[in-house]
């Protein structure tokens, strides 16, 4: 019998807000996947600071609510301590690309066996509305009101050079295609990254301009870190192109924790 | 009294650090007590380095400035360390890089040609310290079978070319006109550690499973020992990108159930200061070594310094409990820290071992037995009904399950949260939170009146009182025992002993703080506490004190 998921208390997000779109998506994915064997009780849920971090208290299962940014690490050693858990790392962009981006490239250099889903709405919710680290060059936030002078970063393109070995584009507008994605994460032996675009009703509502550009990729061969790389090039967060949604890359290594024990 | 200095001078790179080594162990196999200073700068050849060794038959933590031998490996020693010679001092030099009138004739000398012997041996001028033990053990007649003894337990290349030369060097020692029999010991050796080794022995002992650090000086010692020790000792050593990342990890093994430590200095320990705070909210045990070296900022990263006592105490945003110590000694910075894990993991709250330089890197003889470290456990949850991590219980102490253990949903978080571990801005329970982690204290303060918490050193009936803590206490205590004065030493920073040095300041005349800060950073927790010191003795030099010069200070302010 499947345990109940929900803490039951308040939530505080937006109504319509999309992070409701990923608490469910997840919630649906862990269903599906506790029927093919896997045990709750060694999910661990970690969340940063932020709108997005509030999943750990809405979520009825173990979890470790992090500081602004330093989630990642906290996971990290959670699957050195015990290799059975499963670490699932809700972060957002000002999160884990602006204040605790160290940890994320080094997440993934390590291939350390935690998943990352990052809540990408281009924006600091929770502190009303200012720019974050992918958001389109221009953007009027509130530190930024004449429009911020950086371009994005790319996290996909970054998430590639770090050598990461999941990596993966969602959008909330697509939950199915992102509850596969999930799924597919959490199958993958090493660090999985997927990076979710959502609007942020409130600070930055790009619901529009994804609904027009999002598209899924087809099938290719994501084992080649060329292709992948061109793929992840095709959007560099700013405002136009076409956004293409889907796994870019997965690649089969040890994981971290597997190097350190072979090492005794 | 058997009581021999030794000093080892050179550049970076001249392997003066090992010459020290032998001697101290040459010395702890005949039976005496041993310390070493090592004064070294931040870099990796050149500058001027230098290592003084102390050989006693009684219990020493501290070096003297004067030795009886010097072991010279360039000019620079001569001028550099002056004031640590006095005209008995033999001076051992290599004749092919001083001359003899470099030289002040005032001291007495054994030329030889340490490079050329060497270099006819095709062995590299590192190999001069393996010369140098040999003659020295000459001068003092010591069986040529020991230093060969030591030659091959610590030399790990060209073995018997490094005991041939050594060989070359004890008949030159034998021939010398000042030369003595010195006297062997009915000591066994003892086990001799660093500082650093110490902090990790007790670790380990206390069940420490990982030990996290980035590597900074002074600390990096303790990642290094643990490294190269891994498997022997059971443990895990992880160098991750950043202290902020150390702290972090440490606290995600923590939660999961596994007891970790952490290490670095000033600056790597204001990285972790935020992850600190994170474990007083969480109520996550962890063990942070904060190593100090003169600061602010980079400061003087090879030297010495006790100035960040109150940072160490203030560290963190909120109010939480922390456990704060000091060992002054190896043996203190074994069960120390063996005692900061168990508080830690008791109280489920950071515990903070204050080391520096001097205690960190001197090497000192061993006297605590290790098998006393038990590892003492928390209060686990029961597995029954629902678990709340932060129950409200009357001691402060929640009972404790782990991440992934069946049928408990385990909530850690950094806000303010229900018992549960779910957030909360409700007025009532906010306080009521605040009231459970602070009510902690009060049962610890109840744990820690059966603990020794203060050390009561030198001539206990004396009104004369000095108050030092951490590494300060070797020096000192060896100037009062020499003036017959006493020594009070907090071993406990947070929760401060109050009651128990105010209890041996009854009837004292002049109580004298000691420290190496600019400031008396200890003077200043003391008048918070209710205790006003007569003077302070401050040294911020990035050197340690120094037996006779302190003793000359302390003089001047009891005649
Ligand atoms: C060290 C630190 N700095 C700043 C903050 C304030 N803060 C809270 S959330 C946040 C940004 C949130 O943006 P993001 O990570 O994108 O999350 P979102 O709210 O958009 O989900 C900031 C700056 C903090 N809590 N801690
Ligand atoms: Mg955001």
């Amino acid at each position: 019998m499947s345990r109940e998921m929900d803490t039951k208390i308040e939530k505080t997000w937006c109504p319509g807000c999309a992070n409701f779109t990923i608490e469910a998506v997840f919630k649906n994915t862990l269903l599906e996947l506790e029927k093919e064997g896997l045990d709750l009780s060694k999910v661990v849920v970690l969340s940063g600071i932020g709108c997005h971090g509030k999943i750990s208290d809405y979520l009825n299962l173990s979890s470790f609510y992090s500081l602004h940014g330093r989630a990642i690490p906290v996971a990290e050693g959670i699957k050195l301590a015990n290799k059975d858990l499963i670490p699932i790392v809700f972060v957002g962009d000002g999160d884990a690309y602006g204040e605790g981006l160290e940890h994320l490239i080094f997440a993934a250099k390590r291939n350390t066996n935690i998943n990352v889903f990052v809540h990408n709405n281009r924006v600091y919710g929770l502190t009303t509305g200012q720019f974050a680290p992918t958001s389109p060059e221009k953007f009027k936030g509130r530190s930024t009101p004449k429009g911020s002078v950086e371009e994005p970063l790319n996290p996909i393109e970054l998430m590639l050079a770090s050598k990461a070995s999941f990596v993966a584009r969602g959008y909330t507008g697509k939950a199915e295609h992102l509850k596969d994605l999930m799924k597919q994460a959490l199958h993958h032996r090493g660090f999985s990254f997927i990076d979710i675009l959502q609007p942020c009703l409130a600070y930055f509502d790009s619901r529009d301009f994804y609904g027009k550009n999002v598209y899924e990729m087809e099938a290719q061969d994501v084992s080649n870190f060329n292709s992948a790389m061109a793929k992840a090039l095709e959007w560099d967060y700013n405002n136009g192109g076409k956004i293409p949604v889907g796994v870019f890359y997965n690649q089969k290594k040890l994981t971290f924790e597997e190097k350190i024990c072979l090492t005794n | 009294m058997k009581d021999f200095s030794f000093l080892i001078g050179g550049k970076a790179g001249d392997g003066i650090k090992q010459a020290g080594h032998f001697l101290a162990q040459l010395f702890n196999e005949l039976g005496y007590n041993i310390f070493i200073y090592e004064d070294y700068q931040s870099l990796i050849t050149g500058g001027h380095n230098f290592s003084i060794v102390r050989a006693s038959d009684k219990r020493i933590l501290s070096h003297k400035q004067k030795v009886d031998f010097a072991i010279v490996f360039n000019k620079d020693t001569l001028e550099k360390n002056q004031e640590n010679f006095k005209k008995e001092t033999i001076i051992i030099y290599d004749s092919d890089v001083i001359q003899s009138n470099d030289l002040p004739k005032k001291y007495k000398a054994v030329a030889f040609p340490m490079s050329n012997v060497l270099k006819e041996s095709n062995l590299p001028l590192i190999v001069r310290n393996a010369v140098s033990l040999g003659i020295l053990a000459g001068i003092l007649k010591i069986d040529f079978e020991l230093v060969k003894k030591i030659i091959e337990n610590s030399v790990h290349k060209k073995i018997e070319e490094n005991i041939k030369v050594a060989e070359i060097g004890y008949k030159e020692g034998l021939e010398h006109k000042n030369g003595f029999e010195i006297e062997k010991l009915k000591n066994e050796p003892r086990k001799i550690l660093t500082g650093n080794e110490a902090i990790a022995l007790g670790a380990v002992r206390a069940g420490m499973k990982f030990y996290f650090a980035y590597p900074m000086t002074p600390a990096s010692g303790i990642l290094h020992f643990l490294a190269a020790n891994e498997d022997k000792f059971g443990v895990k050593a992880i160098h991750p990108e950043n202290e902020i990342a150390v702290a972090l990890m440490a606290e995600g093994a923590a939660t999961a159930g596994k007891r970790a430590m952490v290490g670095t200095s000033g600056g790597g320990f204001a990285l972790m200061v935020e992850a600190l705070s994170l474990a007083g909210q969480a109520e996550i045990p962890i063990v942070f070594v904060l190593s100090q070296r003169p600061g602010p900022a980079t400061g003087i990263p090879t030297y010495t310094s006790q100035a960040d006592l109150l940072f160490s105490l203030f560290a963190g945003h909120g109010e939480f409990l922390k456990i704060v110590v000091a060992p002054g000694d190896v043996d203190e910075a074994m069960f120390l820290t063996a005692m900061a894990m168990n508080l830690s993991w008791k109280y489920q709250t950071p515990a903070i071992i204050l080391s520096d330089k001097h205690l960190s890197e001197s090497v000192f003889s061993a006297y605590y037995d290790e098998n006393k470290i038990k590892i003492e456990q928390p209060k686990l949850w029961s597995g029954k009904g629902d678990y709340k991590r932060y129950s409200d219980e009357k001691d402060g102490i929640s009972s404790l399950a782990f991440l992934g253990d069946k049928n408990a949903i385990v909530k850690a978080t950094s806000y303010e949260h229900n018992e549960f571990g779910i957030t909360t801005e409700n007025s009532e329970e906010a306080k009521k939170m605040a009231e459970k982690r602070l009510r902690k204290k009060i049962t610890l303060l109840k744990e820690l009146k059966g603990e020794k918490t203060i050390n009561v050193l030198g001539n206990k009936k004396s009104k004369n009182v000095l108050i030092v803590w951490g590494s300060t206490k070797g020096a000192a205590v060896e100037a009062a025992e020499n003036l017959g004065i006493k020594v009070i030493q907090p071993m406990f920073i947070e929760p401060f002993p109050a009651d128990e040095i105010k209890k041996e300041l009854k009837g004292a005349k002049k109580i004298i703080d000691i420290e190496t800060n600019a400031t008396g950073q200890m003077a200043y927790i003391l008048k918070a506490n209710g205790i006003e010191v007569d003077e302070k003795i401050l040294k911020y030099d990035g050197r340690p004190f120094i037996i006779e010069k302190l003793e000359e200070k302390i003089k001047k302010i009891i005649k």
